[in-house]
């Protein structure tokens, strides 16, 4: 038997809360993080960091952060993509402000940043709910876009309009910008993701959890029973706020380099973070970081297979993206509305059981 | 004699008031889909430039997916060679929009009867995103340009007869012909539907579902049906909406855009009535351009429009979220 | 109206002065007045019962005991003092608990969670000391986690603890309600309608889970009830409403034979 969960009884409630109450599960869960952290940068090149890891790293504590807030708060949020742009441009001030100051912290202080202005636009959300709270964070999207546009100040004036990330090193090895070495990278992104899922989690499953859960739930029983909604969705603004900025100021100075605010932040990639979140798993860790990988994965694939191997154009590929993205949200939605992380979760059950039905 | 800047004031003004009938026709689309079934339509917008591609597919006689089709076969072909009359091609447009809605009633309402709103809303989020993959697979995705034979541009008559108004500087409203069409037509489109949702049986069925599903179905009314009849309408509008704005500006992904302005002229309007659509439609239209001309381009370098409606929308949902016009939510435990 | 002095009642609980004291209290919604000059009290560990027909205002009577409507006039002394218009979390914090006529749990939770839910007015741990999840964290915790058992122990629901409360039968259900009101243990239990929907071996389980609670933990219970007989059984006092007037107000014999309270609701038996 390689995998066993029988037999594991729990002699303590601690135990009985752990993260990973399966033994095997823990262990796996080790492997791979050792995996990541000691052999991954060795094998690492440019294209596997630039197409698949770093995107999935950075948009993994993007949809960690929307989950938080969507998911586990069930304040639906279309702005992400304007927040990430907070977090850039807030890295970009302070790195360019103070450059003296070690990228980790300026990435750090933009998430801090993000979060105060996550908190100011969820202010309308003690008054509206539901998709009329949707609209007003699209306000937030659209608005925050043509800011970061037209008032000269956040890109230090310079004519184009772009903001680009200076040099920067962490231990001797350049980390930020378009020369960044992959392996540094790479772990940069990586270290911030593994802290804040495990942050997330620490939240979710204490009382703060309980909390956010029970407004999503119903907001008029939870306020009965003590809970305090201003607080608690404002904290679900700002601690989701935190997460989408830290992606976006990784996404500008450890990835990109040099970011259009019009491209990079666009409606379009709200969109694709709630799709991440939808499809993962709403009101779940693991479904956010599943969710980022295959919409991460999905159009490199599709890229791949049509293009490279049947020679297709690349704008059917890009047509293909969509119809196949439109079509698995209709048919997550329809079938398994709590995404990859319940059908893994059912799946798991049924193969407890395997090959009984029942 | 009122200086030439008053009177170009209310040019702005008046072009505000086309622009806003425009968003309301794409809003009316959500209205009838929001008020029959509680589906917030983000795909409406997507639709509306599906009809607008299907329509000038037909005209010039193009061969649906021959883009993907030369890719698998290796072929080249991409028209039948035939150019189809203006009126035909809106007839067939129209045939296509029908089986859409059949579509989507069977593969996705069907299954998400009792979900909450907000999954229906992502829902219609994924059928946009769908529904654009499928359209410019189907159409292709270069700009096209739509000619049904509406004439466009400036009207010379309006223009030349307003120019004793403003003194010299003033050269007579400029208001394009086109605009002037889309107006009316939407009249005619918002007095037919309303009169179709008052007086005529279907109307009276539609009216009862948006009250109360279950209600509705124990008196026997079939809610796939209506839900069908509902889509098909969203789709003519989508279509009419579709030609209008793709007339004035090509047939072009943007389209699918305008669904996000619908969004605070619902708001404003509330979501549940089709008058609230209009009315609120002409506040969005006059204000943006009315907020660009005054404050956005002298003094905040210009292109608010980007944002003001939806900021616009932000207050009033602070102050009154039920919009001008729609029901008042009570909630109780 | 105000009583102080405390009795004893024959089965040898001991009935306290009042705790929630409701005076001259009127509700209107728009031109709708639901409560119409009312007053009454509820005394320290009685069951208080409030009956009448539907539509009476007996669900806002509780509503505003919860602080979740505000009473236009009137005021509201809890424990003795005029109790400030507050909002309904803060009044949580006093100790004050209810259930809902149509179920109120939180469907995306487990039984667990819901009944840990309860547990937050006694919660102390701040947002910081969970990030890092503390020793501090942990053991309150486990701690909340044991008591949260008790409950669940005391309710007889520990095989269904980790089923999403989506998937339970309603009494079930209603079960759970009652075990995350426990949960913040509350000076006083509101309870609408808890027998709803129930047959007759559940009825008699509620009714054994309210005395229990009333008898063990000497909580104060004000309770909404249709069940004539439940409500003969269970309460010490009765208050009577009738289109958003009280009728009738004392003890269960004493309303019985209400002849006002008989033409509005309860009838008479024709041999």
């Amino acid at each position: 038997m390689l995998y066993r969960e029988v037999g594991e009884f729990k002699p303590s409630y601690k135990k009985d809360q752990q993260t990973f109450p399966i033994r095997l599960d823990r262990y796996a869960f080790y492997a791979v993080l050792a995996f990541a952290f000691f052999v991954v940068p060795f094998l690492i090149n440019d294209y596997w960091a630039n197409a698949i890891l770093l995107p999935f790293l950075i948009f993994g504590i993007a949809a960690i952060g929307l989950n938080i807030l969507t998911g586990y708060c069930g304040q639906v949020s279309l702005g992400s993509g304007g927040f990430m742009a907070v977090g850039a441009y807030a890295c970009y001030k302070l790195m360019t402000g103070f450059p003296d100051l070690n990228i980790i912290f300026c990435i750090m202080l933009s998430g801090g940043v993000t979060a105060l202005v996550g908190v100011m636009f969820g202010l309308p959300s003690l008054r509206i709910k539901g998709f009329y709270l949707a609209v007003a964070t699209l306000a937030a999207q659209f608005f925050l876009i043509w800011v970061f546009n037209k008032v000269a100040w956040f890109y230090n004036y310079s004519a184009s309009g772009q903001i680009t990330a200076p040099e920067r090193t962490l231990f001797g090895m350049t980390v930020s910008g378009a020369s960044a070495t992959p392996e540094v990278a790479y772990v940069v992104c990586l270290s911030f993701l593994v802290v804040m899922a495990l942050v997330a989690r620490n939240l979710t499953r204490g009382s703060v959890g309980r909390k956010w859960m029970a407004i999503r739930d119903m907001d008029i029983a939870a306020e009965i029973i003590g809970v305090n909604p201003l607080m608690a969705k404002l904290t679900a603004f700002g601690v989701s706020s935190f997460y989408v900025g830290i992606a976006g100021a990784l996404l500008f100075s450890v990835y990109l380099g040099a970011v259009e605010v019009g491209e990079v932040f666009g409606i379009q990639k709200s969109f694709l973070i709630l799709f991440m979140i939808i499809i993962g798993g709403l009101g779940s860790i693991f479904g956010s970081l599943a969710g980022a990988a295959f919409l991460v994965l999905m159009p490199v694939v599709l890229k791949n297979v049509m293009v490279g191997q049947l020679g297709w154009a690349v704008d059917i590929a890009a047509h293909f993206e969509f119809l196949v993205v439109g079509a698995l949200i209709i048919f997550f939605l329809i079938v398994e509305p709590h995404g990859f992380a319940m059908l893994w979760r059912i799946i798991k059950e049924k193969l407890r059981l395997w090959p009984f039905p029942h | 004699m009122e200086s030439a800047a008053f009177f170009y004031g209310m040019e702005v003004f008046l072009n505000g008031l086309m622009t806003g009938v425009m968003y309301s026709l794409v809003a009316l689309g959500f209205v009838l889909i929001f008020k029959a079934s509680g589906i917030f339509n983000y795909a409406q917008g997507v639709m509306a430039l599906f009809a607008a591609l299907t329509l000038v597919g037909f005209q010039n006689g193009q061969i649906p997916f021959s883009h993907l089709i030369n890719a698998i076969f290796g072929t080249d072909i991409h028209h039948f060679g035939w150019h189809m009359p203006a009126f035909l091609a809106i007839l067939f447009a129209l045939l296509v929009m029908i089986i859409f809605a059949i579509l989507v009633e069977k593969l996705v309402l069907q299954h998400l009867v009792n979900q909450e709103p907000i999954i229906l809303f992502m829902a219609t989020i994924g059928l946009a995103y769908f529904m654009e993959g499928f359209g410019d697979l189907m159409w292709g995705s270069n700009v096209k340009k739509l000619d049904i034979g509406i004439p466009q541009g400036g009207n010379l008559w309006i223009e030349e007869s307003t120019a004793f108004l403003g003194g010299e500087d003033f050269y007579g409203f400029y208001l394009d012909t086109l605009d002037i069409y889309a107006t009316v037509i939407a009249i005619i489109l918002v007095a037919g539907l309303v009169m179709f949702s008052q007086y005529t049986k279907t109307g009276r069925a539609l009216r009862a579902v948006a009250d109360d599903h279950q209600a509705a179905l124990s008196v026997g009314i079939s809610l796939r049906k209506i839900w069908v009849i509902v889509w098909c309408i969203a789709g003519f509008v989508a279509l009419v909406a579709g030609i209008m704005w793709g007339s004035k500006s090509g047939v072009q992904f943007s389209l699918s855009l305008i669904a996000l302005k619908a969004l605070p002229v619902l708001i404003l309007g509330g979501f549940t009535s089709i008058p609230g659509a209009i009315i609120g439609g002409l506040i969005i239209g006059v204000g943006e351009k009315m907020f660009e001309f005054l404050i956005g381009a002298p003094l905040l370098g210009g292109a608010t429009e980007n944002w003001f409606a939806y900021m616009l929308a932000l207050v009033f949902l602070v102050f009154r979220p039920q919009g001008l016009f729609g029901e008042k939510i009570i909630e109780r435990v | 109206m105000t009583a102080t002095e405390s009795y004893q009642t024959p089965d040898g609980r001991t009935i306290g002065p009042s705790v929630m004291e409701m005076r001259n209290i009127t509700l209107r919604f728009g031109g709708v007045t639901a409560i119409h000059d009312i007053s009454f009290d509820i005394r320290e560990g009685e069951i208080r019962a409030i009956i009448g027909p539907n539509g009476a205002g007996k669900s806002s009577m509780l509503n505003v005991i919860n602080g979740f409507y505000h009473p236009q006039e009137g005021e509201i002394l809890y424990k003795g003092e005029v109790r400030k218009p507050m909002k309904p979390h803060e009044i949580a914090y006093q100790g004050i608990a209810r259930t809902f006529q149509n179920i109120a749990l939180f469907k995306g939770m487990t039984t667990l969670d819901n009944i840990m839910t309860g547990r937050l007015t006694h919660m102390k741990t701040g947002m910081l000391e969970q990030i890092i999840w503390s020793g501090k964290a942990e053991r309150e915790e486990v701690e909340n986690r044991a008591f949260v058992e008790r409950i669940i122990d005391f309710l007889e629901i520990q095989t269904i603890r980790k089923t999403p409360v989506g998937r339970l039968p309603y009494g079930l259900q209603k079960r759970v309600e009652l075990g995350r009101a426990l949960a913040a243990e509350p000076s006083l239990l509101l309870l609408d309608e808890p027998m709803a929907g129930m047959n007759v071996e559940e009825k008699e389980d509620m009714s054994r889970f309210i005395l229990d609670v009333n008898d063990e933990f000497g909580t104060t219970i004000a309770l909404i009830e249709h069940d004539m007989s439940v409500v003969m059984d269970l309460a010490d006092r009765v208050v009577v409403m009738d289109y958003g007037k009280k009728i009738g107000d004392g003890t269960p014999a004493e309303v019985r034979n209400n002849q006002a309270v008989i033409d509005a609701y309860l009838g008479v038996s024709h041999d």
